[in-house]
């Protein structure tokens, strides 16, 4: 590298350098960075009491509450769907392995409205089961029921993206060398599996509980937006918006926001310890096929 | 054939399909079933309506500007992450990560708040005539905000596997940077970077809630088919919705199998090489 006419690699001029560093560094402050600071300062414009106010305020609390309850229980059963899913999908070789991987991914490129009404033509009034349920007095849209199902949909892939690639990566020796020494399947699954996928496992938890409870689209079709009953946080930031309560509204966008950065800063240091490497491109697909050719 | 096999297989097959089935397959299904109820020709009227094709276009040519934004700077962001060292490469590294982690709707205000006539941005971009909020350029930036991480993601795990031998050997042979940079690198990253163009245009598509903030949704000019879907259902149009959503998610079918596609190919790409 050093005295070289000129430089070992490309882009490596100080010209085309600094240009480039410059110009990425100034894009981001703009378009990321800018958002996240207008976000703290809004919250606070009004002064610390309007922000204690609204944070305290019954529907800001219930919004709170509702959020908490559904990642509460969409993030455990996603949990347990995903680890289901990537021991079933990199353990065995089935026929339609990789239909079941499209299925799967589907979530991930609907539009979340769409998946609202998807959910609404099944539950609702309009549905396949809502007059069989309302006769049977089960009330699942417009309540939590139907939110934590919309929030299920949109997140359902994000912990069997993370551990189906690295599973792949590491075969099936270790499992079978310890289920051939005695062990049974759970025995195995928790001494042998997890630790080698627990930080993994980790990130895609975090990543779906972020998008769960910052979930917007889907769920706003399918909780009925009632105030104090059925809204959650993001839902609550847009009724507070809309009713020029510009303040209140950031107030509430901060609690999410903060969860952000620590959803962030979470992957860094589980990248850090491996999570999220074994990933050459985003989605899984392909990589368990890749290594059903020989 | 290996004889041994593992354990397990009954329940965690067994619990996938069941949950794919009841909390994936079911919902889009009975979302066809709605759609197709409606017949050919009331189906064919809905989804080509003025108002229906209007918000198919501007959907789709933000969509597009949003995504060719997202190749350049995607691109330079990729390639400064990956190939050069500098005060801050790691901040800017987890930054990137934010369109991900903050909620749509949290994205949306704060884009609006600082692109509205009087916002930190609005205010010095208004007196030149540029209006970003409530105009189709507030939906491209609220679609290049949320799409942003994919092509970065995509490109930069491949940059940086390349292999500096083939730069050398283009210096070697006397091809000027940007000789090499077009020749040699950008084919190289072409597959991850069609598979990371194809992740951020779908996702633009579909995106919901950062757009309907900043876009003034007004019939024919700013509305977006997700929002077109949305107002359908608030006037109890249930089956027009369904039309109009089952637009949107045959266009999702077609990206998935296209990204796949591409992804596959970025994949082999990669393993030859």
């Amino acid at each position: 590298m050093p005295h070289s006419t000129r430089p070992a690699r490309v882009g490596e001029g100080t010209g085309v350098r600094r240009t480039l560093i410059g110009f990425v560094l100034v894009i981001s402050a703009l378009l990321v960075v800018a958002p996240l600071c207008v976000i703290a300062v809004e919250a606070f414009s009004k002064g610390v009491g309007v922000f204690a106010a609204t944070i305290a305020h019954p529907d800001t609390r219930s919004a709170i509450l509702m959020t908490l309850a559904t990642a509460l229980i969409a993030v455990p059963v996603n949990t347990a769907f995903g680890l289901a899913a990537a021991w079933s999908i990199t353990k065995f070789d089935f026929p339609g392995r990789s239909l079941l991987l499209i299925l799967i991914e589907i979530p991930f490129s609907v539009s979340p409205i769409v998946a609202g009404v998807a959910y609404l033509f099944v539950y609702g009034m309009q549905g396949l089961f809502g007059p069989l349920l309302q006769d049977a007095g089960i009330k699942i849209l417009f309540a939590l029921p139907g939110i934590v199902l919309a929030s299920m949909f949109v997140t359902a892939p994000f912990v069997a993206r993370e551990l189906i690639p690295l599973m792949q990566a590491q075969g099936r020796d270790l499992e079978e060398a310890a289920t051939s020494l005695g062990a049974s399947g759970w025995q195995t699954f928790r001494t042998v599996t997890l630790p080698n996928i627990k930080w993994a496992l980790l990130y895609g938890v975090i990543l779906c509980n972020a998008r769960v409870m910052g979930e917007f689209g889907a769920v706003s079709i399918v909780s009925g937006n009632i105030r104090g009953q059925t809204n959650t946080l993001p839902l609550h930031i847009e009724l507070l918006y809309h009713d020029y309560q510009t303040a209140g509204a950031f107030a509430a966008a901060l609690i999410l926001t903060v969860i952000a950065v620590f959803t962030i800063i979470a992957k860094v240091l589980l990248e850090r310890r491996g999570a999220g490497r074994v990933r050459p491109i985003v989605a899984t697909l392909g990589t368990a096929e890749a290594k059903d050719q020989p | 054939m290996k004889q041994r096999v593992l354990p397990g297989l009954s329940l965690s097959l067994g619990v996938t399909l069941f949950y794919a089935a009841l909390i994936i397959a079911l919902p889009v299904l009975a979302l066809v079933f709605k759609a197709a109820s409606l017949g050919p020709a009331a189906y064919w009227q809905i989804v080509t309506s003025e108002r229906a094709l209007a918000s198919y276009r501007v959907t789709a040519l933000s969509a597009l500007a949003a995504t060719v934004f997202n190749f350049f700077f995607g691109l330079a962001l990729a390639w400064v992450l990956v190939r050069y060292r500098f005060p801050g490469r790691r901040l800017l590294d987890a930054v990137v990560d934010l369109p991900f982690a903050l909620p749509t709707a949290v994205a949306g205000i704060a884009l609006t708040t600082l692109f509205a006539p009087g916002g930190w941005f609005g205010h010095v971009l208004d007196p030149l005539g540029i209006r970003v909020a409530y105009t189709p350029l507030g939906i491209m930036l609220a679609m290049c905000f949320t799409s942003l991480p994919f092509i970065v993601r995509t490109v930069q795990p491949v940059l940086e596997e390349l292999d500096p031998a083939l730069e050398e050997a283009g210096q070697s042979l006397g091809a000027s940077d940007r000789e090499i940079f077009t020749r040699v690198i950008l084919p190289l990253l072409a597959p991850s970077i069609l598979a990371g163009l194809s992740l951020s245009f779908a996702r633009s598509l579909g995106e919901f809630g950062a757009i309907i903030f900043i876009a003034g949704n007004q019939p024919m000019s700013t509305e977006i088919t997700a929002l077109l879907v949305f107002i359908r259902l608030e006037e109890y149009e249930y089956q027009a919705a369904a039309a109009i959503a089952s637009v949107l998610l045959i266009t999702a079918f077609v990206m998935l199998a296209l990204t796949n596609i591409l992804q596959r190919r970025a994949l082999r790409y990669m393993q030859r090489g």
